[in-house]
């Protein structure tokens, strides 16, 4: 029998697989059948501040705009009183209702929160009995004229002010743009956070030739995604003395033992899910398991990080002398 | 017992009492009572009980003639009922009320009294209405403010159980029902001490019931029937005593004593006015204050109007009494004088020899008709004139009646002194939020202080960017003043664009203070300023307050909603509350409002109110000087007729009050085409043309609601002349000739800046995808050269209606639109349609049209846009009823298929005498196409020549109807609420009449018009009122029910998913020898999204089957054509993705997920079903071919 726990942000994990943020994470009925197909912990659907405010806005604007306008129609709504339910709440309470139904680890996610509003939704989250929070903070800077160091300096204030109001523990889902992420990392770790997801995955942007417009689109992953997961995990393994959570190009338990091997506790996914279904699940731990068995690891901790930069025989593979590597070995 | 105070309108403060002590509710929304029966359905679904325990049903009904069934219904069964109504709803109630009163049925219908529709149609106030009913058998007791309303609502409700006789509790339309007042709120004990449980179980007692089963209702004979109707005499003989009883009893429990009729003034008045409603609470005033000065005068308000209570009347007149003037706020035409006015010479005269005072002379007058202001001053004239040798015995006030000379003079600029209140004026735009916060600061000085606070509301007749004026009072006792405030301590205005088209500042008294909201910087300010509005302020030592609110509110998140700021303004400038009180007050109330939505919507109010205090500055005028030379905008432009010049022009600067009764035509009868001269300039933005990017779609012209954006194509050398920013593009399509250029025009002032037009637009900017063929860009810079450019566009020829093809969607939105610039909401989706029969048909075209959104913004006054073309034809349009609108249009048809077979007798009588192959050629003419009409209409001018030549009486009479002998395209238009609910009765007769008849349905899928109550048109899964939680059954489907007929051409269209469809619809409908019926799709703002996207949201709900748009077209089965062509291909896109883009169903998501769930299944299901209903139809008519 071999030990697939793990530990990652101070908990202990069954194993290594924990469901990312998506829909599938939104209802306490996916989360039961993905705890049941094996899952080690869940990472909740997020809370979009940005959209519970549009919804919000937008309600009152419309409810509100033709108001007291004219004569016969002083409004065109039953009376507002009656919609006192248009707020966050309903999401804290399946929070709630989820944290109680099931054995796992729940992890709070929080995505495009404004600047006061991080804090707020945090705490929210806590007292809604997640066990840590995962923070994405979802940031493209669009102008030209704004420091790169402001950008990061907007990024450790948020994890200080976090840091300072909860206790559990926080996780951040990081940008793979920053000139030097492993500075960046390093920054974010000095901040207080306790684990890095290696990367946020967002959404593609496509330019439709027909209506002559952009498009925006779910970017499913791929195991060949996996790449960037695996050299950014692995340069920062020894690094930090944070845990590491690989995220993009999960999509098998192949997958997984290599995100372990290049130094992440844990993996996080979406796509699969969308793609092959739940239950892709346990056939991914099938696979970890008689992996492990065939090649005679006892445990799971016993391969992290053992293909980091730091632990491998060909380094090179990380850097970006690989290129050239990769050209000089091939073989016509 | 600690006293409870609540700031409401007298709606409000009925519907607390009513829903409390009555089981069911029945009701048909209507203005202005529609908020009673709103109120009670919040309440039930809130789950609130009435006194015995359990949650009143209240059910929206299909017409007030239905709710009163359900009411008598409901009574006989044994429920304590009632039901709220107001003008013509009350009409329709009294069959019922008949029967109610004659089965001595105990309830209490609660009306807010309104004009009835005579010459025009009216929603305000007067009694026209409750003294329509007074044959009924109801009692009548008036309220004459929100406190009053209040409890006789419940003193109504223990006298009818008591006495049997039914009441009929009334109070002013508007005046009272909308006033916003603080009133002392009857708590439960006190309900339930008035309410006899041994009453109740009478009541309940007389139910029928198969238990203790009996007949009611039976159909008598000349044996018994007379007798039977006397026998109820001694329950009315009874009714004052039990009244006065009960509200002895009231008195008792509350403090507050009523009396049949109550007396103010001098002890020793001789001369007494006598009224009811809210005029008397002025005229209560009025005489105190007057009587306080020594004059000998006094006034009469009379609570229970029917049955007159003769002892209880001469007892309440002083025994010093020389005069008495009774007024009625209501016209009985022909009649020697108003029911009060009979009502108490009958009671004087028959009781003269016990009178304890002489015979006094009394007067008759009318006041108040239609809301009709009814201030201090006019009182003072009653007396003035009372008090004269030989004072008119009969007369009006408030007018000027230069025709029959009824009217009395009067003092317009006396008013009443009283420092003990502060009076405030605030002009606002109606989505700024200036009413709203007036509203809310009344409940805060209401809740906060033990002040007394009022606020009357009056809107203008535009439902797109219309002007309110609040007027606020507030003093330390009751206030009494129902009029408009006539010199105020401060006035605000909240647009700055309204100072330069409105003399608003004299309504400021000397020394007042006066709050600007306004874009220009300090420095600016004076300088930008009317001088009219300098010179008042600087000759009236006026105290001058500014702010650019539109700025707080871009900065704090606020949009463009500037009520929380201005509120702001007003308590700082006031000081009504120490500031930090008052800011604390505005606070607490946001955070009630919005506490348990988003904190960060409390937040941006909190930042706006703390900004405000920032940037609110006082203006130092003491070294400015007189130096602007802005004057006042014109309030009408262009060539107008003399009438409209003098008297639209008066009615458009709100000045119509000072109108004599010899400039108004006597029968209703105005002008036509009269909005062109408005120039409202509302629109922030307008569209701007690049014929550069243009495909010439003309989809633009189609969609706009107002008219605004024209197409032509005309000759290059048309060009000369052109004013500088008049751009065109080589014209495409061969008909048109080789030198034909095409351009599109905007009249930048009449447009509303909906940007229906952009969203539409199916050419992008090749360079820069961003714009279109058509962009907004600001007004402001544009007005002066689109008006130019605008009156160039309108001089040119447009295109020959024959070469233009009728049934393309393009070339269609060439023809001259005879619909214009209507005051309909921007971006309103009923408009369009309307606008496209006018292109197509609208030279020959009559129309009946229900009342509803289109009878008001097509025929409400000062200005309609229903047109003339240039040889002065144009759509002759009428509104009756709401009900009758179909029957209506019927009548219409059978005239004039009536003239036209007279002519034709007569025409082929003459034969002999004129030319006969012309004639034949008359007679036997196919009217189908416009070319057909246009060829006809050669013919019948030339007839006519002939005719004007011959001197029979035949030739004459031919002339006179020889106009018939041209096809006349007869329109029947309406909303859902008409033709879904009310009307449908009608429209079902008309629709299996044969007629040729064309039945226009501007389908919202609610009522718009007032306010949003759910119509039997209203979808799954919308939220609406009277279904709060989203309704839960499924549309009518009135589109199968037509083609049921099989001979009735039937289209359901949405412009937005297929124009060309919709085209053709409209062209197949009228040509169609028979009924035709088009069922069309209309955004509205009551669907709660932004309007732009109308359009879009039109193809959403065809796309996903929850609008199926068909064409059943009868006339194709004899050419062996399927008759049945659906214009859509079924659901392609989820029911979600079209409902969840409106506030109407997403706000269910957001309130119960379970429903919006079974809603959304629900509405996937009809979609599907409607589909296979219809491709089976399809099919089924093919396989028959």
């Amino acid at each position: 029998m071999v030990d697939l726990t793990t530990k990652y942000l101070g908990m202990t994990l069954k194993n290594p697989l924990i469901a990312s943020a998506s829909l599938l994470t939104g209802s306490l009925d996916n989360v039961k059948k993905l705890e049941d197909s094996g899952i080690a912990a869940v990472v909740l659907q997020s809370i979009f501040e940005e959209q519970i405010n549009k919804e919000i806005h937008q309600i009152d604007h419309f409810l509100f705009r033709n108001r007291d306008s004219f004569s016969e129609a002083t409004e065109f709504f039953p009376q507002d009183e009656d919609f006192d339910h248009i707020r966050p709440d309903a999401y804290l309470e399946e929070v709630a209702r989820i944290k109680q139904s099931v054995d796992i680890p729940v992890i709070g996610s929080l995505n495009g929160v404004s600047d006061g509003g991080w804090i707020d939704y945090a705490t929210k989250l806590q007292d809604a009995g997640v066990d840590a929070l995962e923070l994405n903070v979802t940031y493209v800077p669009t102008d030209a004229t704004l420091n790169p160091r402001e950008v990061e300096e907007m990024y450790i204030k948020t994890i200080k002010d976090l840091k300072a109001h909860v206790k559990i523990p926080l996780s951040l889902k990081m940008n793979s743009c920053f000139t030097n992420p492993a500075f960046t990392a390093k920054q974010f770790e000095d901040a207080g956070v306790n684990a890095l997801t290696i990367f946020d995955n967002p959404t593609l942007v496509d330019i439709d030739l027909e209506e002559l417009t952009t498009l925006t689109k779910v970017n499913l992953t791929s195991s060949s995604s996996l790449s960037q997961t695996l050299r950014w995990c692995a340069i920062l393994y020894n690094q930090l003395d944070i845990d590491l959570c690989a995220n993009t190009g999960i999509h098998s338990g192949e997958d997984v033992l290599k995100a372990l091997m290049s130094g992440a506790k844990a993996t996080s996914f979406a796509s699969v899910l969308f793609q092959k279904g739940i239950s892709e699940v346990s056939i991914m731990l099938e696979f970890i398991e008689q992996w492990m068995i065939e090649k005679e690891y006892k445990s799971i901790t016993q391969m992290i990080g053992s293909i980091s930069l730091e632990h491998t025989d060909n380094p090179a593979a990380f850097e970006r002398s690989s290129y050239m590597h990769a050209l000089t070995t091939y073989r016509y | 017992m600690k006293k409870t105070f609540i700031t409401v309108d007298a709606n409000e403060a009925v519907a607390r009492v009513a829903h409390k002590i009555n089981e069911v509710i029945a009701i048909y929304p209507i203005t202005p009572a529609s908020p009673m029966g709103e109120l009670s359905d919040v309440y039930s679904s809130k789950g609130e009980k009435n006194i015995f325990g359990q949650v009143p049903e209240v059910y929206e009904m299909q017409s007030e003639g239905g709710a009163s069934g359900a009411v008598h219904g409901s009574l006989q069964a044994g429920a304590i009922t009632t039901t709220f109504t107001a003008s013509q709803g009350l009409l329709l109630m009294i069959p019922n009320m008949y029967k109610i009163a004659g089965e001595l049925t105990s309830t209490v219908f609660h009306v807010a009294s309104r004009s009835i529709a005579n010459q025009a149609l009216s929603i305000f106030g007067d009694h026209q209405d409750v003294m329509g009913v007074r044959q009924t058998g109801f009692a009548l007791l008036a309220s004459g403010c929100g406190q009053e309303a209040h409890d006789f609502a419940l003193i109504a409700q223990a006298a009818t159980l008591e006495a049997r006789v039914p009441f009929l509790h009334f109070f002013d339309g508007f005046r009272t029902s909308h006033e916003v007042s603080k009133i002392e709120m009857l708590g439960e004990d006190i309900l339930r001490s008035m309410i006899h449980t041994d009453l109740v179980n009478a009541h309940r007692k007389r139910a029928l019931t198969p238990d203790n089963p009996f007949i009611r209702g039976t159909s008598q004979n000349p044996d018994v029937y007379f007798q039977t109707r006397e026998s109820v005499n001694k329950y009315y003989l009874a009714v004052p005593e039990i009244l006065q009883k009960q509200m002895d009893r009231f008195a008792a429990l509350t403090g507050r004593a009523y009396h049949l009729f109550d007396y103010v003034g001098a002890k020793d008045a001789t001369k007494v006015i006598m009224l009811m409603g809210s005029g008397a609470e002025a005229a209560d005033e009025t005489a105190e204050y007057l009587a306080n000065k020594g004059e000998k005068v006094g006034m009469i308000k009379v609570r229970l109007a029917l049955p007159f209570a003769v002892d209880a009347f001469i007892e309440a007149l002083p025994k010093t009494v020389k005069a008495i003037a009774v007024l009625d706020r209501t016209k009985e035409s022909g009649s020697l004088g108003e029911p009060l006015y009979h009502d108490v010479v009958t009671a004087l005269f028959e009781n003269s020899d016990i009178l304890p005072f002489e015979m006094p002379k009394v007067m008759g007058g009318r006041f108040g008709l239609s809301s009709k202001e009814f201030t201090p001053g006019m009182i003072k004239g009653i007396y003035d004139e009372m008090g004269k040798p030989s004072p008119k015995k009969h007369f009006t006030i408030g007018i000027n009646d230069d025709v029959t000379h009824t009217s009395l003079e009067y003092d317009e600029n006396f008013y009443l002194q009283n420092d003990d209140m502060y009076e405030a004026m605030f002009y606002g735009l109606g989505s700024d939020g200036t009413v709203g916060a007036n509203k809310n600061t009344i409940k805060i000085i209401g809740a906060d202080t033990d002040k007394y606070a009022q606020g009357y509301f009056v809107y203008d007749s535009k439902k797109s960017g219309a002007m309110t004026v609040s007027h606020v009072r507030i003093a330390s006792k009751k206030i009494k003043s129902t009029y408009a405030i006539q010199k105020a301590n401060f006035l605000a205005v909240h647009q700055a664009v309204f100072l330069e088209k409105f003399d608003i500042l004299p309504h400021l008294r000397k020394g007042g203070t006066f709050l600007l909201n306004t874009p220009y910087p300090k420095d600016e300010l004076w300088h930008r300023l009317p001088k009219i509005v300098q010179e008042y302020i600087k000759e009236n030592d006026i105290t001058f307050y500014a702010i650019d609110a539109y700025e707080i509110a871009k900065q704090t998140g606020m949009g463009r909603r500037i009520n929380t700021i201005m509120q702001t303004c007003f308590f700082a400038i006031s000081k009504i509350l120490p500031i930090d009180e008052a800011i604390d007050s505005i606070k607490k109330s946001i955070q009630k409002t919005y506490g348990k939505k988003s904190d960060l919507i409390v937040k941006m109010n909190y930042d706006a109110v703390d900004s405000t205090l920032k940037n609110l500055y006082k203006v130092d005028t003491s070294l400015m000087g007189i130096d602007s030379d802005i004057s006042l905008s014109p309030i009408l432009k262009g060539d107008m007729s003399p009438f409209v010049d003098e008297i639209t022009r008066k009615l458009s600067a709100f000045m119509g009050d000072s109108i004599p009764v010899s400039k108004f035509p006597a029968d209703g009868t105005w002008p036509s085409g009269t909005t062109q001269f408005e120039k409202r300039n509302i629109g922030l933005e307008v569209p701007v043309w690049d014929p550069d990017v243009c495909i010439q779609c003309n989809e633009c012209v189609e969609v706009c609601p107002h008219s605004v954006i024209r197409a032509n194509v005309f000759d290059a050398s048309l060009l000369k002349g052109a004013p500088e920013g008049f751009l065109h593009a080589e014209a495409k399509g061969k008909e048109f000739g080789e030198n034909a250029v095409y351009n599109i025009s905007v009249s930048v002032e009449d447009c509303t800046g909906c940007t229906l037009c952009v969203e539409v637009c199916p050419a992008k900017n090749k360079s820069q995808t961003n714009l279109k063929a058509i962009n907004m860009h600001d007004q402001l810079p544009l007005r002066e050269s689109g008006a130019k450019i605008w009156d160039f566009f309108t001089s040119l020829p447009t295109v020959d209606r024959d070469i233009v093809k009728h049934n393309s969607s393009k070339e269609a939105q060439f023809l001259e639109p005879l619909f214009e610039f209507s005051g309909a909401c921007p971006g309103c989706g009923e408009t369009p349609y309307i606008k496209l029969a006018s292109q197509l048909f609208g030279d020959r075209m009559i129309v009946a049209n229900a009342t509803g959104c289109t009878s008001i913004y097509g025929g409400n006054l000062p200005t309609t846009p229903w047109k003339k073309n240039k040889e002065g034809k144009g759509p002759a349009w009428s509104n009756s009823l709401f009900e009758d609108n179909s029957e209506f249009g019927l009548g219409f048809r059978l005239a004039i298929d009536n003239h036209k077979n007279r002519a034709e007798i007569l025409l082929s009588e003459l034969k002999d005498k004129l030319d006969a192959q012309l004639v034949d050629e008359i007679l036997k003419a196919v009217q189908k196409t416009e070319q057909d009409i246009n060829a006809q209409r050669s013919r019948v001018t030339k007839l006519e020549d002939a005719l004007k030549a011959m001197n029979t009486d035949e030739a004459k009479e031919l002339l006179q109807i020889s106009e018939y002998l041209v096809k006349k395209s007869v329109w029947i238009m309406g909303g859902d609420g008409w033709a879904y609910d009310i009307g449908y009765g009608g429209l079902d007769h008309v629709l299996a009449s044969g007629k040729n008849v064309n039945i226009l349905v501007l389908d919202t899928q609610v009522y718009s018009n007032t306010g949003g109550q759910q119509s039997k048109a209203t979808p799954t899964g919308a939220v609406a009122k009277f279904a709060a939680g989203g309704k839960s059954g499924v549309a009518k489907d009135l589109a199968a029910m037509a083609v049921a007929y099989e001979n009735v051409y039937v289209a359901k269209v949405a412009m937005g998913a297929n124009n060309t469809a919709t085209t053709k619809a409209f062209i197949e409908a009228e040509a169609y020898d028979g009924v035709s019926i088009i069922i069309a799709y209309s955004q509205c703002i009551a669907h709660g999204y932004d309007l732009r996207y109308g359009m879009q949201q039109q193809k959403n709900a065809v796309n996903s089957g929850v609008w199926p748009i068909f064409r059943f077209n009868p006339s194709l089965i004899d050419s062996g054509t399927n008759p049945m062509h659906l214009d859509y291909k079924g659901p392609k896109i989820d029911v979600k993705d079209y409902m969840y883009n409106e506030t109407r169903f997403k706000m269910v998501e957001k309130m119960n997920k379970n429903s919006a769930k079974e809603f959304l299944q629900t509405a996937r299901h009809t979609a599907q079903t409607q589909y296979k209903r219809y491709k089976t139809l399809e099919e089924e008519y093919g396989s028959k071919l």
